[in-house]
């Protein structure tokens, strides 16, 4: 293996390894300071006790997708060197944005959370993961600022001298249209997985009639958020076909397979291709939906792969200008389709639910419970589509990825790197799932752990922490 | 001053920030087998760095990014150029922070040994590599014209670097056993002295051979003040140790770790990574600058920011003032079932 695919590797495993961990915790931190608000508003301890049971699995989480962040925060110097020195004016300053404003509130903040249960006042200890949720947003809105800029870079000459990017307006960066359909994009879908997650846990005990008190509401607000969230996926990931088909329409044109134009265009509901996916041979459509998903109208036109290859072999040179289309392809269709039965299982979740029922029915608490894998399959395949389907591209139609990769690192310090990394990575999964379900099925703290001790206790010494490691 | 010196001087205070907060907590995690017996005496080491260690390492990850976009070229050569001392910082930082947060998960003897040993060697292998990096940057490496690292990882492992390893290891160790002392109390404490005792004798010899040395093969004239305020904190720290005024020790200990900072990087300006090929193909804070526009953003954001960062930051280690004790330590939650029994 060349070094370029052994950082290619690496940059797939531990961006998709990261991203397991984000969206639950962006999603989780805001659940959790909505149930922490509804606790501290109302004195109900049912709330507390599904703050502290949830807080506790978000802490769980938390805790890995901070350290696999350090990873992605250096993989782009140590892999990546000539990439980094090529984008590094533009794309180098919303990197160090997300840490001065994002990393550093998320960190210090999700601290006074974790220990300052009996130090700090209710209500500034309830802002604090506030804050937390908030440091979370700021994060997601600086990284896809970053990302956004690869799939379509604004706000940046080309300096004659050095052949860099260099950046002219910032503005422009932090509201590149890329990352304004992005961001919502990835945040409902964070929601959504959050809301899954809540859901299948919180169907695991209601399916064994446990501690209904706290699941029953903790399911109800689940599947609301996940019913929304899920729309908020579906109208924003419309959007973001619209933006790409203008912006990237080789990236649309192997979302759907589409070696020819075509005008009207059809939805492509299987297509089979040959086994280099450069030809279909086989193929199942809806006419004409796919043209109103890229353009809006339903006899709008759509490039075609072929096409869309002679065009950008006129515009950028000789070369091969086309993604990996069965990846795009599958991972494309993977995405849409948990997008839409998310929202049909919410839906029908709340159907069953209707005014205090708790269905008997074993099939749908098994649903339910299964329902949990759903978004983090959805997101993974979102994220290796967009940027797979950039692909010969790290930025797009400025530097190919072949010209991105640390021309001194030999192929063994990568292997050895990447090797590290995934073995590393498959054995803290284990660990961390272990450590989920046991935490899961210990189910949330009695009414007695969470009532305030008795005045005049422990008057005499001073009172031991309520949270230690 | 020009732009591109501001940024100099803000990633030198990052960095430098850096090592004077996860110092203290490298050391503490080194420290975890020689000082906690039991598990009630590592668990009140443990949460006397429990509530600040991630916001420190974040110092890290802020100097990182900054040097990315504020010198993209000092940032390209220094991660790809390091490449495996610098894997090994990205592996022990994974495996420590979930080790400090998993570790009280469970109430297990050898869930909470693993965890144990984790947190050790992920704080050791950065307490020592760090120094080794930055003594090559104060040292030089082999860059050709592009600025590329063209040595081996043998040429980073040169007597120098070590030395320096050496140096980060003792002070932070050093650093740590004096933040114990400030924190903590009874039996843990009392023994944090005494190891504080050896461990400033050790710094004192250690750290102040590497900074003579650095001194005179790298230095400057006004880095000799540098040099001395430096060998004056830890001359400070020594009387403060025996005489038991541990405010005054950690005060000692953090001025020399500052102040060794500060003087590799008074001595690298301008250079940022000199070439040991030629001077020309060093990397210094021009050529490996961002455009002025870029610098000026993010000074406008580092002035509007680091401030505030700062403030709530010191305000986390005043909610967390009070020292901890053996008796605060709660009893461990009652264990999670394995398997709850069905209730259907």
């Amino acid at each position: 293996m060349n070094p370029l695919d052994i950082a290619r590797w690496q940059f797939g495993i531990t961006t998709v390894y990261h991203f397991l961990f984000v969206p639950l915790t962006i999603g989780l931190s805001a659940l959790v300071a909505g149930l922490q608000t509804a606790w501290v508003r109302t004195g109900n301890t049912g709330h507390l006790r599904a703050t502290k049971f949830w807080g506790k699995l978000l802490l769980i989480n938390f805790a890995m997708g901070i350290v696999t962040g350090i990873v992605q925060e250096f993989q782009f110097g140590m892999n990546w060197s000539a990439y980094s020195r090529f984008v590094g004016d533009v794309f180098g300053a919303p990197l160090a944005l997300e840490g001065l404003l994002a990393f550093f509130l998320e960190s210090t903040f999700l601290g006074l959370w974790i220990f300052g249960w009996d130090r700090l006042p209710k209500k500034i200890h309830l802002a604090c993961i506030w804050i937390v949720s908030v440091g979370t947003l700021l994060s997601a809105y600086f990284i896809l600022a970053a990302n956004s800029w690869m799939q379509h870079p604004v706000g940046y000459h080309l300096d004659p001298a050095t052949g860099r990017a260099r950046l002219t307006d910032f503005w422009a960066v932090l509201t590149n249209s890329t990352m304004l359909v992005a961001f919502p994009h990835t945040i409902t879908a964070a929601f959504v997985t959050a809301g899954l997650f809540m859901v299948g846990i919180s169907a695991w005990h209601l399916a064994r009639r446990r501690h209904v008190e706290v699941f029953r509401p903790s399911l109800k607000i689940a599947l609301a958020v996940t019913l929304i969230a899920s729309l908020g996926v579906a109208v924003t990931g419309d959007l973001q076909g619209k933006v790409m088909t203008k912006q990237q329409p080789m990236k649309m044109a192997a979302a759907e397979a589409l070696y020819k134009t075509e005008r009207p265009a059809s939805f492509s509901l299987v297509t089979v291709g040959t086994l280099d996916g450069r030809k279909e041979v086989f193929s199942v459509k809806v006419p004409r939906v796919l043209s109103f998903l890229a353009t809006g109208h339903f006899d709008g036109k759509v490039d075609g792969i072929n096409d869309v290859q002679a065009a950008e072999q006129a515009k950028y040179g000789a070369g091969d200008y086309r993604p990996v289309v069965p990846v795009t392809y599958w991972n494309f269709r993977i995405m849409a389709g948990i997008g839409f039965l998310t929202a049909f299982l919410a839906l029908l979740g709340l159907w069953l639910m209707r005014r205090g029922r708790l269905p008997r029915n074993r099939w749908v608490w098994r649903a339910g419970v299964l329902s949990l894998v759903l978004p983090f399959v959805g997101n993974s395949a979102g994220w290796i589509f967009t940027e797979m389907g950039r692909q010969p591209w790290s930025v797009y139609g400025v530097l190919k990825t072949s010209a991105s990769v640390s021309p001194g690192v030999s192929a063994t310090s990568m292997l050895i790197s990447v090797l590290a990394l995934t073995t590393l990575y498959a054995v803290l999964i284990v660990i961390e799932t272990g450590l989920m379900l046991r935490y899961v099925k210990a189910g949330p703290p009695s009414e007695e752990d969470v009532a305030p001790p008795p005045p005049g206790d422990d008057s005499s010494a001073e009172p031991s922490l309520t949270f230690a490691y | 001053m020009e732009a591109t010196t501001v940024w100099f001087v803000v990633i030198a205070f990052l960095w430098t920030g850096y090592f004077f907060l996860e110092g203290f907590d490298f050391g503490v995690g080194v420290l975890l087998p020689v000082l906690g017996r039991g598990d009630t005496e590592r668990r009140v080491l443990l949460n006397a760095i429990g509530p600040v260690w991630d916001g420190n390492e974040v110092w890290f990850i802020v100097a990182g990014a900054g040097t990315f976009a504020a010198f993209p070229d000092w940032y390209a050569t220094l991660f790809s150029g390091f490449y495996l001392p610098l894997l090994a910082i990205l592996l022990a930082l994974i495996v420590r922070g979930v080790a400090l947060e998993y570790r009280g998960k469970r109430d297990e003897p050898h869930w909470r040994r693993r965890w144990d040993r984790a947190i050790f060697g992920g704080s050791l292998v950065p307490a020592f590599v760090w120094g080794v990096v930055f003594a090559n940057l104060s040292r030089g490496v082999p860059l050709d014209a592009r600025h590329e690292y063209v040595g081996t990882l043998a040429d980073l492992l040169n007597p120098y670097a070590l030395l320096g390893g050496l140096t980060t290891l003792t002070l932070f160790v050093l650093h740590g056993a004096v933040f114990l002392a400030l924190k903590t109390a009874g039996d843990v404490r009392a023994r944090a002295v005494r190891i504080a005792r050896a461990a400033v004798v050790a710094a004192i010899v250690v750290g102040g051979a590497f900074l003579l040395i650095t001194q005179v093969q790298h230095g400057k004239p006004v880095t000799w003040a540098t040099v001395a305020v430096a060998a004056a904190g830890l001359a400070g720290a020594a009387v403060a140790v025996v005489r038991g005024r541990d405010g005054w020790a950690f005060v000692g200990t953090g001025t020399a770790i500052v102040f060794a900072v500060v003087t590799l990087f008074t001595a690298l300006f301008p250079d940022v990574m000199p070439s040991t090929i030629a001077a020309a193909n060093s990397l210094t804070t021009t050529n490996a600058a961002s455009s002025p526009y870029t610098l000026k953003i993010m000074t406008i954001a580092a002035v509007a920011f680091t401030p505030l960062v700062v403030l709530y930051q010191g305000w986390t280690y005043w909610v967390f003032r009070r020292r901890i004790h053996a008796s605060h330590i709660p009893q461990p939650v009652p264990e999670p079932a394995k398997d709850p029994e069905p209730a259907r």
